[in-house]
């Protein structure tokens, strides 16, 4: 991955750059300094030129965002930069790469983005699960304090406990402000009311790690990288049945044939692709024959599907589409946070539906049942995770009815076992969600 | 520092106390042995001024908060898809001939509990085993038994 060229990893092959004194060796915190000498409007102005679009998944414009959040001078009250580091999108783990080698790129585009909108508090949101991650942040937001860079701003690193749904920004807000993550009617957006009713800046560890490389690249050099209306590079998350499985940054709109066969390595043991997931596990599925699709926000939206984190997952032909359907299913319906009726309820249906069809007890009106299901979720929730819990399935039916349908007439799976994910195992909570235990004596 | 004190001075950055209720949480299970007794909640709850309701709501929803009794040890690994797609089962099923106990149950010796969990993001470097919140990437079925003996040894 050397050749490629780099932006949001630079340096961290040869360098140490979890080190201050590494990270400015390399000119760190030295477009901050410049950044704070500028108006905010200028800043704002700088990020919207550079069309940096968001890399949680929405893709939406950073700039707009920026010029969306109420200064504290007018909203009256103090504004917040949140960082969403909870990355949990099955398929994904870029933001851990960056947090764990590249920590000091972040934080900077953290205070940048504070002194873009006028505000002395960041929080940083990590998922509980990465504690390698919280204890290299930690040393570095510590080095950043002690070397009087925070200029004011308060720093406070947050650890969530194990919710995929806290990953969207509203749940994460609610989390933050310690409650369980649940999603919140929109409007009003996070600019307008988010953290504690307040204007609040929310985005993704590696939309704000681009910030300093911007302003240092100046806009007319990071635009010459990647495709015209989302430029950049961004780090690919490349995973499942592939040789090289690994993150990858690479230009915006590089092809998936080009990051499975070319960086993957394709496809290891003889095995044949059957199948791609482009934008982690909840995105719409990809056939072989939509392998050259360029991997960025509108050819892959273009084509059907959501680049999402850019977490490509790759299965070849051992694995059954059911049983795919099924255990995805099963995530989104322990993940549902319970909150709205279609997603809580759907998604325990679609899981029946699944397992019906997969043990050969479906007729064909269940398929059908389940594809209108699909239908009747999609956009009833106030968030995307029913619609997350819709896209995979939908689509593997669209994409795989024959697959489905041999289930149903064949009175099993035509696998007969041999599926490489025979029998796979979803959590069981016994430890968490059972009710309180009276203490041992 | 009690943990009264602790939990106080973990939610103090925050502009609202009750902020603090996930890093109370921690750091009470933390001291109660691994899980959260009511007791513990009452704990948290006294120490931010919130209702114990309050505090048990926020401790039901996360997967990380462990209201029944825990092993000494906990191995999780991970069946989301990239996973599954390189043999997590098989991993699962190791750990399981290994504990004498299934997903979900702890070993009789009440060392060690395994659990399967939702996507660890190592998606890369799977199977993902996440051994007292250390991930071990990858892990093989092969890798297992070593990995049982080490814990029973408190070699962990």
């Amino acid at each position: 991955m050397a050749d490629a060229q780099q932006l949001i990893l630079a340096g961290a092959d040869e360098r140490d750059l979890a080190r201050l004194d590494e990270y400015k060796a390399v000119g760190g915190y030295a477009v901050l300094e410049r950044a704070r000498g500028m108006s905010r409007e200028a800043v704002i102005e700088e990020i919207s030129n550079a069309a940096l679009r968001g890399r949680g998944g929405a893709g939406f414009p950073m700039g707009r965002k920026l010029s969306l959040v109420q200064p504290p001078e007018v909203a009256g009250k103090p504004t917040y930069v949140v960082a969403n580091a909870d990355e949990s999108e099955p398929g994904s783990f870029k933001d851990r790469e960056i947090l764990r080698r590249v920590p000091h790129r972040f934080i900077e585009g953290c205070l940048i983005a504070a002194h873009a909108i006028g505000s002395t508090n960041v929080f940083v949101y990590i998922r509980g699960e990465y504690l390698a991650e919280y204890e290299v942040l930690k040393q570095a937001a510590d080095e950043v304090r002690d070397a009087d860079l925070l200029g004011g701003v308060t720093l406070v690193i947050h650890r969530g406990a194990g919710a995929y749904i806290c990953g969207e920004e509203t749940a994460l807000l609610d989390s933050l402000e310690g409650k369980r993550g649940q999603p919140r009617p929109r409007p009003p957006f996070p600019p307008i009311a988010g953290l504690y009713g307040a204007p609040t800046l929310i985005n993704n560890v590696q939309t704000l790690a681009n910030v300093p490389i911007i302003l240092e690249l100046g806009v007319e050099e990071y635009k010459k990288i990647g495709p015209e209306a989302s430029p950049g590079t961004v780090v690919y998350s490349l995973s499942g049945n592939v040789e090289r499985p690994g993150n990858y940054e690479l230009p915006l709109g590089t092809t998936l044939r080009e990051l499975i066969y070319e960086h993957g390595g394709g496809i290891p043991n003889g095995r044949q692709l059957k199948a791609i997931i482009p934008g982690g596990s909840s995105v719409p599925v990809f056939t072989p024959d939509e392998i050259d699709t360029p991997a960025d926000f509108d050819s892959i939206q273009a084509a059907g599907s959501f680049l999402g984190s850019a977490a490509i997952i790759v299965v070849d032909d051992r694995v059954c589409m059911v049983q795919l359907a099924l255990r995805a299913e099963k995530f989104y319906m322990h993940e549902s946070c319970g909150k709205c009726t279609p997603c809580r309820e759907g998604t325990r249906w679609m899981v029946q539906l699944l397992d019906k069809i997969e043990t050969g007890r479906a007729t064909h009106e269940d398929l059908d049942l389940l594809r209108g299901i699909c239908n009747r979720i999609e956009g009833r929730s106030l968030c995307a995770l029913g619609d997350f819990a819709v896209w995979p399935v939908r689509s593997y039916i669209d994409k795989y009815r024959a697959e489905f349908e041999a289930h149903i007439d064949e009175g099993g799976c035509p696998y007969g076992g041999e599926s490489s994910i025979e029998g796979v195992m979803a959590p069981i909570d016994q430890h968490t969600h059972s009710p309180v235990a009276e203490v041992p004596a | 520092m009690s943990l009264r004190d602790e939990i106080r001075e973990a939610a103090a950055p925050y502009p609202d106390q009750q902020s603090g209720v996930m890093s109370g949480l921690r750091l009470a299970q933390n001291a109660y042995g691994g899980w959260l007794p009511r007791e513990a909640l009452e704990e948290v709850a006294n120490a931010l001024e919130l209702t114990p309701a309050h505090v048990q709501s926020v401790a039901s929803f996360y997967d990380m908060y462990h209201l029944a009794p825990i092993g000494e040890h906990v191995v999780e690994v991970c069946t989301n898809l990239s996973c599954a797609l390189v043999g997590a089962q098989q991993v699962v099923d190791r750990f399981s001939e290994e504990l004498g106990v299934g997903p979900g149950e702890t070993s009789e010796d009440g060392k060690v509990t395994l659990r399967t969990i939702e996507c660890a993001g190592g998606c890369g470097y799977a199977p993902v085993v996440v051994v007292d919140h250390r991930y071990r990437e990858p892990t093989r079925p092969e890798d297992v038994a070593g990995i049982v003996a080490d814990l029973r040894n408190g070699n962990g």
